[in-house]
């Protein structure tokens, strides 16, 4: 199935591929979404952190006398006063990587190590006073030289992690190869900056026992965490994933302030509301993709691969925060990508320095390999003088050689590449982008004068990670289907996309239906939305669920009805018999007869319509895509204009074409933020030099184009009944390896210019020193 | 020593008496004292435009005015764009091009393109990309906003609809 900017006019057969509108967009539309921040409370306390201004140091003392006496402040507390030192633990293991000397602990009692990292927190009446206060605690640090270099000499910088994966005879492919192509590529540090900076609100509802808002990703596992911290059972805490601003990997994760504000719930007796703002969230949420990668590629004349070689250096920052060691594990068990690879050998390393630390963002791992990987093509066929669209053709794995088993694990799993067509989905890329008009158009541009290219970039993301997701779906006394879902709402749409499956197994209609994401009462074992798994793993898991409450409202109507259940079947008020139109009764009658007091009940049944189900996957499937972006360099400013951009991408099953679409789009966006605009910068002290929207770049519409997309289900997954990928993160994935390759393009049509592009973002100032030294005669400001 | 003043102001068609202390922000005296939580805080500092509000039909930065600076005028904010359960046009052109994903920042680009559609009714898709490169969005990519607003530039060319 190929999609269009149409929208289905019709109620459609199935909803599940139907571009229905979302059930969000009503409430988010009329300023009636719930966001953390908007919970309040009656005699609510407000937190503000108060956070080194020093990248590294040893707290010699921490002064909050004055602060305690403004008239307003309730507390102000700091590592001394915390019950034991706490750390915040690994989400993520893999590799087997002890990783417990490095973690975060909730306030430093000793040292400082980050810009940005909390030292105490101050609570008061009223978020200004609060503000206030925090400004009056002194804290003394005496410094400590700081490491910014991750890649310098080693016994400067602390490794935590180093670990290797391989297949094949490495050194045999080397050694055969005809020709050896190397490349040494940074990625510069970026964050999701989500529109919403982080929010948290405690209520202390009863002794022992909390209610949570604002915890949207991950709400049972964070439950969890804070539950051991606190000394308590998950029971006697209750997180409410609200409306979130936006995800993309960051938020929800178990931050320092994740036990702070609950524990001074507790501690004062009184709710207890945090949102930071801006400046603090762009130092102290996760950063990611700060990474450097050394790659080599043994390759024969004709263009075929016979081995890879990658060392990767992560620069984590300060701590090993909740995803541990997972950035560097997915790029090197990723990087071989959607090619055929018969030898590869990769070496990971994760180095600390004193910058914020380090999480996932959108993409983690596949931007980063994706984009050296790329690169390092463009360079192999430009050196081998093989165009590098067939470069690449020669080497993308043909359908029949999948399902390939690649010898790695990621995340837990074996790699099992699934399903799929990725010559043919690279053609219809290529065909698309003809049909646009791009290659002309440079060929035009440059006859004009113009410093124009065309990047083209192959990729291959994951998605449905297991091992399990939870559901559970009930029927109403008015006939409404009521979801639990273990998913989280971050802006993807989950909502509608467990709506529509849920809406074709009973069939009430889509308005009728009610989904209630992340509630860890109603949902204790749901496992969030992360790594472009919800629709794949909750969307199976309500599928099972919506289909026991089904098999439940036939079997319950076949006792009313007398009429053995395959005669029987759903409509959208009730169960009928399929050929006797008089034989029917109403979901409020099975309702009712399923109550506790029903005659219709056995003595050993469960009285209820509400049913439990659980999906579980022992492998992740494997969607796929190309990213081709038409651009146009300034050589007087060294700007970057990004003219066009086409993602085409095969998700197996669309479940909203739509919504699919918006997920592309909104990776597309970020990037070319990521690849052109985006950074967190330090001075040699450690100072941010990104902790504004002045500073730190996000794309706006004037530098993102008009954006093209053509999503595929052609290939239906083969690990899950829905047939379903993961669409969150293919928009992004191979933007770093696209505008990489499209600069180099552009670049390469001017004479004597080094093209190789080496570090992401490319900045004007990079752009306009390649220039520079091509063409003296450029006429080129300051 | 808090600085207090009351203030007679008109949000969103209702009259209001309000004592505010002077560095409090518009942002806030909208959310938290009014309970208007539409409008939401995206930077504090007037970069990515999520507290867009109307001040006397004029988009402004409520994080970057202060409540006192309300006195004697109108505020119009997200929750005054629908008539009653019925969404306004540029409301229903969002939905319908998937213009929005989180929708935290969506109340600032939606007062925004209603001021500006006000003043430029005719307004072609370049321009409307201009002026909506002065809040920013990490979700939509900004395509179906464009589109959205673009719609409804057309449909106000076109001339009133008839029912």
């Amino acid at each position: 199935m190929t999609t269009t900017g149409t929208r289905a006019q019709s109620l459609p057969s199935t909803y599940v591929g139907a571009r229905v509108g979302r059930k969000e967009d009503r409430r988010l539309l009329r300023g009636e979404g719930r966001f953390g921040h908007d919970v309040q409370r009656p005699r609510m306390l407000h937190a503000r952190v108060v956070r080194s201004g020093i990248a590294h140091g040893r707290l010699v003392s921490i002064d909050a006398t004055e602060a305690k006496q403004l008239p307003g402040v309730v507390d102000v507390v700091t590592g001394a006063d915390l019950p034991r030192p706490l750390r915040i633990p690994v989400r993520l293991k893999v590799q087997d990587v002890d990783l417990t000397e490095y973690l975060q602990p909730i306030l430093p009692t000793e040292e400082v190590r980050y810009v940005g990292e909390p030292i105490a927190v101050v609570l008061a009446e009223d978020a200004y006073v609060a503000e206030d206060a925090a400004e009056l605690v002194v804290v003394d640090i005496d410094e400590l030289p700081v490491v910014l270099d991750t890649t310098g000499p080693a016994d400067d910088v602390t490794i935590a992690a180093d670990f290797t994966m391989s297949y094949g005879r490495v050194a045999d492919a080397f050694d055969a190869a005809d020709h050896i192509t190397s490349l040494t590529f940074d990625i510069g540090r970026h964050s999701a900056v989500p529109m919403e900076p982080r929010t948290l609100v405690a209520d202390p509802v009863g002794p022992g026992e909390l209610e949570i808002f604002g915890s949207t990703k991950v709400p049972v596992f964070n439950r969890r965490v804070l539950a051991e911290m606190l000394g308590l059972d998950d029971e006697r805490i209750r997180m409410h994933a609200v409306d979130a601003g936006g995800g993309f990997g960051v938020r929800g994760e178990f931050y320092p302030e994740d036990f702070l504000i609950p524990w001074l719930a507790l501690r004062n007796r009184r709710p207890v509301s945090w949102a930071e703002d801006r400046q603090e969230h762009l130092v102290s949420v996760n950063h990611s993709r700060q990474q450097r990668h050394r790659l080599s590629v043994a390759l024969k004349k004709n263009g075929e691969i016979l081995g890879l070689r990658a060392d990767v250096i992560q620069d984590n920052g300060a701590y090993a925060r909740t995803h541990g060691i997972i950035v560097p594990e997915l790029t090197i068990a990723m990087l071989p990508g959607p090619y055929r690879v018969p030898a590869y050998h990769a070496r990971a390393r994760v180095a600390l320095s004193h910058k914020t630390p380090c999480g996932t963002y959108r993409g983690p791992g596949r931007f980063e390999g994706t984009a050296a990987r790329e690169q390092l093509l463009d360079k192999a066929a430009a050196e081998l003088g093989i165009d590098r669209v067939e470069l690449r053709r020669t080497n993308l794995l043909v359908p029949t050689e999948l399902p390939h088993a690649r010898e790695l694990g990621t995340l837990g799993t074996d790699m099992v590449i699934d399903e799929g067509d990725f010559p043919g989905l690279f053609q219809a890329a290529l065909d698309r982008a003809t049909r646009l008009g791009w290659p002309d158009a440079v060929t035009a541009g440059r006859r004009d004068g113009r410093v124009m290219g065309l990047g083209v970039a192959m990729f291959m993301e994951k998605s449905g990670l297991g091992p399990y997701e939870s559901a559970d779906a009930e029927m109403t006394r008015t006939g409404r289907v009521r979801v639990y879902s273990g998913g989280t709402s971050l802006g993807q749409g989950i909502e509608t996309a467990l709506a529509q499956i849920a809406a074709d197994v009973i069939p009430v209609g889509i308005d009728r239906i009610d989904v209630v994401n992340g509630d860890t009462a109603e949902q204790p074992f749901g496992t969030g939305s992360w790594a472009s798994r919800s629709t794949v793993v909750a969307g199976n898991a309500v599928r099972a669920a919506c289909q026991e409450v089904a098999d439940r409202l036939i079997e319950l109507a076949g006792r009313l009805l007398e009429a053995p259940p395959d005669e029987l079947l759903l409509d959208d008020t009730g169960v009928r018999h399929k050929t006797d139109a008089g034989k029917r009764c109403s979901y409020s009658e099975l309702s009712a007869a399923a109550g506790p007091a029903s005659p219709h009940l056995r003595p050993d049944e469960q009285p209820g319509l509400r049913r439990r189900a659980r999906f579980t996957v022992d492998h992740m499937t494997y969607p796929y895509g190309a990213h081709i972006a038409l651009v146009e360099i300034d050589p007087g400013t060294g700007n970057v204009q990004v003219h066009g951009y086409l993602v085409v991408y095969e998700v197996g099953v669309a479940v909203n074409p739509t919504l699919i679409e918006g997920q592309l789009y909104g990776g597309m966006a970020q990037g070319i933020g990521g690849a052109l605009l985006e950074e967190f910068r330090y001075d040699d002290a450690g100072q941010p030099q990104s902790a504004t929207f002045m500073d730190y770049l996000l794309p706006t519409a004037c530098e993102v184009p008009r954006l093209d997309v053509l999503v595929l289900a052609d290939h239906p997954a083969r690990t899950n009944p829905l047939g379903v990928r993961g669409a969150g993160e293919g928009g992004l994935t191979a933007a770093g390896g696209c505008l990489a390759s499209a600069v180099r393009d552009a670049l390469g049509s001017l004479p004597g210019v080094r093209p190789d592009i080496t570090r992401l973002p490319i900045t004007p100032a990079e752009i306009l020193a390649r220039i520079g030294s091509g063409t003296p005669a450029t006429d080129r400001p300051g | 020593m808090r600085d207090l003043h009351l203030i007679t102001t008109e949000v969103n068609g209702t009259q209001h008496e309000l004592v505010v202390e002077s560095r409090r922000t518009l942002a806030d005296m909208l959310r938290e004292d009014l309970g208007l939580t539409g409008t939401h805080l995206g930077c504090e500092h007037g970069i990515c435009g999520a507290c867009t509000v109307l001040l006397d039909g004029e988009p402004v930065r409520a994080c970057l005015v202060f409540g006192v600076q309300a006195d004697g005028k109108q505020v119009r904010t997200v929750e005054d764009l629908a008539d009653g359960e019925q969404l306004s046009p540029l409301q229903q052109a969002f939905s319908k091009h998937h213009a929005l994903q989180c929708g935290f920042c969506t109340p600032g680009f939606l007062m925004l393109a209603e001021s500006y559609l006000a003043s430029r009714p005719a307004a072609d898709k370049t321009e409307i990309r201009e002026v909506v490169a002065s809040n920013l969005c990490r979700c939509t990519g900004y395509q179906g906003i464009v589109d959205a607003i673009h719609e409804v530039a057309t449909a106000q060319q076109a001339g009133p609809v008839q029912p």
